[in-house]
């Protein structure tokens, strides 16, 4: 049974209302919504698996390229930028708690910790699903409502291998370097906020930064990148390859929808998943 | 008759609780010109849909060569359905691509074959389709009508045995519309796949068509012979044809084929034995050559110029006028012997010589895709009929009289 069948026959229980069903009306109303997440997840565990097998056929290389440019080479200066700030500001808002219990000393180690185990991977995922993300969702929404889908399958042409096996490999890829990146971004923002900007020592930053990190916390710091990659992809293609399905709204406006909702979804299970990982990691 | 190409038997299916196909039966034969016609919304690019594969039927069978799709292995599924080209109502371009990659897509995706030799492919329906110029344009760089080229392109490029084309001729002007229909023509000669069309260009698609199927309240109430479609006796024909039939004639002036069959019946229905009339046919002759020099467009403009000076002419001293095949006319003077039919086809010669073929080359230009010069030539012919003689036989005499009554190369006249 589909999710839409399934959906009809819950409204059609709803039309035979009793004032008795008052009280069981909540738990209805969560169990359809229950139902209808069981089932999106369920679909877009098959679709991430489907496109996964097919990232490994021949012709996607060029594809996969294609995608890692606009995944994640034109998401450089974005995250430079968000790299930057966050570290600065972490690194002001760390200083001056930190002078109050005489501990400034540890500036670099929160500052590195902080971005490496947490921030880095949770901002950099959150700022590529606002800019890549978002285009993912609207580009192949348009392609669904367009007929352009449709075309590749009359052209014997996979939409799966060709629309959203690329775009998850260059995920997976991108989002690890992007990480790093911010990474080190931050960790230069930090140094520029609270050693050039409010005077603490150069060499104790530099020497906590080196001395406190161990190689397990960038390794999982890569690992959330990459559990992030696959969330943000997976569910960004997703909701855009079955915006035509969408019973809420058609056309132009189920893209829009399917935009909104990607970036949502993507944002709160970035974060659902970072607290899931850490606590396995940790 | 040999085995069907495609067959449907008794093919149901439903979007929840409408039904949009109801025990749809057809048949479908190889090198053939098939158009279902219907009005919109009664199912027909949901029954192509089938053909292609994007739908299941909820019930029945569909049989490729005799064989049930549903009972093919995957791989012979796919083999069957790789021999498909689909060509969408909306094109379904993809608009971040430009002109040549669109059409390259498939052979890109789905063959081996080398750089050099796909774009030798490519070019070749770039040039086919008179698209050079727009090669590395973008989608929304072009017209709507190139558009459908560039799509009829992508569609034509795997050489593929049977194409399906869903409305190939909507948002055009009457002249693109038949532009585009003359070029699904040209190329089914040329290339010999069997081309499956939807479409509502009623009567233009008889001229191309070896077969019509009528879709109806859900299902095939017609299938035959453009001919045998004259003579089909079903609401369907009240509803659906008569009244893009009228549309057709608010729009050109001429009459359908089959309101001209009937206009000519009533008239002589009235005459009494021993009176006459006479028939008039016109025939631009050379058509293969406008087009290949001055572009589709521009030959579809040069005879809907010639149809209606014709019918602007002979309407005015009560005569009819129809178009009976791409480029040849046919009028009934119905209440004129031979001789005053003469004298009639003089008047209009002087007329035509005139300005009626400089209309037609004025017209021609306006949508020529060169500024190469081409000769026109018309030819015309009269026979007389009585009441008792069928007109088919008065139009071959006709024919058979054919002269040439004007000539023209740019402006010279001879």
């Amino acid at each position: 049974m589909t999710l839409d069948e399934n959906s009809q026959k819950l409204s059609e229980t709803k039309a035979g209302w009793q004032p008795g069903l008052i009280l069981t009306g909540p738990f209805a109303i969560f169990g359809r919504a229950a139902i209808r997440w069981t089932n999106h997840l369920g679909a877009s565990a098959v679709f991430l698996f489907l496109a996964c097998l097919k990232i490994f056929r021949p012709k996607q290389l060029t594809k996969i390229v294609q995608q890692i440019y606009y995944v994640g080479a034109r998401s450089t200066m974005i995250i430079i930028l968000v790299g930057l700030f966050t570290g600065m500001v972490l690194s002001l808002q760390s200083y001056y708690t930190l002078v109050k219990v005489g501990a400034q000393g540890a500036l670099g180690t929160l500052v590195a910790l902080s971005l490496v185990r947490e921030l880095g991977p949770v901002l950099t995922a959150i700022m590529i699903t606002a800019r890549a993300g978002s285009a993912i969702t609207a580009e192949i929404g348009i392609q669904r409502i367009s007929e352009q889908i449709d075309a590749l399958d009359t052209m014997r042409i996979d939409p799966l291998g060709y629309l959203v096996s690329p775009r998850i490999a260059a995920a997976v890829i991108s989002f690890p370097l992007l990480t790093a990146l911010f990474d080190l971004i931050g960790i230069i923002g930090g140094y520029i906020s609270g050693v050039i900007l409010l005077g603490a020592n150069a060499g104790t930053y530099l020497f906590r930064v080196q001395s406190s990190m161990e190689m397990k916390d960038v390794t999982d710091g890569f690992v959330k990148a990459v559990v992030f990659a696959v969330i943000v992809s997976t569910v960004c293609c997703y909701q855009g390859y079955f915006a035509h399905l969408r019973t809420d709204s058609h056309g132009a406006k189920a893209v829009g929808l399917a935009t909104t909702s990607a970036v949502v979804f993507s944002c709160v299970l970035i974060l659902v998943a970072d607290y899931i990982v850490t606590s396995l990691l940790i | 008759m040999d085995t069907p190409l495609i067959e449907f038997k008794d093919v149901t299916k439903r979007f929840g609780d409408r039904t949009v196909l109801e025990h749809v039966n057809l048949q479908i034969y190889e090198g053939q010109v098939t158009t279902i016609i219907g009005l919109s919304g009664s199912g027909k690019s949901v029954l192509l849909k089938h053909i292609i594969g994007l739908l299941k039927p909820d019930e029945g069978t569909i049989l490729f060569r005799g064989k049930p799709l549903t009972g093919m292995k995957k791989r012979e599924t796919s083999e069957s359905l790789a021999q498909i080209s689909y060509m969408f109502q909306d094109n379904a371009l993809f608009d971040s691509m430009t002109v040549y990659e669109n059409i390259a897509l498939p052979l890109r995706e789905t063959t081996n074959l080398s750089r050099a030799e796909i774009d030798c492919r490519v070019m070749a329906r770039i040039e086919q389709t008179e698209l050079g110029d727009a090669a590395h344009k973008y989608p929304s760089e072009i017209s709507g009508g190139m558009q459908k080229r560039v799509a009829l392109a992508r569609a034509l490029v795997i050489d593929p045995q049977i194409v399906l084309f869903d409305e190939p001729t909507s948002g055009q002007d009457p002249v693109r519309k038949n532009a585009i229909l003359g070029m699904i023509a040209q190329y089914q000669r040329k290339f010999g796949f069997t081309a499956i069309l939807v479409s509502h260009e009623i009567p233009d698609v008889y001229f191309i068509s070896n077969r019509i199927l009528a879709l109806y309240n859900r299902t095939i109430v017609f299938q035959g012979t453009p001919e045998e479609l004259e003579h089909f006796d079903h609401p369907f024909k009240d509803e659906v044809i008569k009244s893009i039939e009228g549309l057709q004639e608010e729009l050109t002036g001429l009459y359908s084929k089959r309101q001209f069959k009937v206009l000519n019946h009533a008239q002589l229905k009235r005459r009494t034995l021993g009176e006459t009339y006479s028939v008039a046919v016109f025939t631009l002759k050379g058509l293969n050559a406008i087009i290949a020099t001055l572009g589709h467009e521009a030959a579809q403009e040069a005879i809907r110029s010639m149809g209606v000076f014709i019918d602007k002419h002979f309407s005015a001293i009560g005569g009819f006028s129809t178009r009976r095949h791409t480029s040849e006319f046919i009028t009934v003077l119905p209440y004129s012997d031979l001789a005053e039919a003469e004298i009639i086809l003089q008047d209009f010669v002087k007329d035509f010589q005139e300005q009626g073929i400089r209309d037609i080359w004025a017209g021609a230009r306006k949508r020529a895709v060169t500024d190469a010069c081409v000769e026109f030539t018309i030819l015309a012919g009269i026979a007389q009929g009585q009441p008792i003689v069928e007109i088919d036989s008065v139009i071959r005499s006709a024919e058979q009289q054919q002269r040439e009554i004007a000539w023209l190369w740019c402006d010279e006249r001879r």
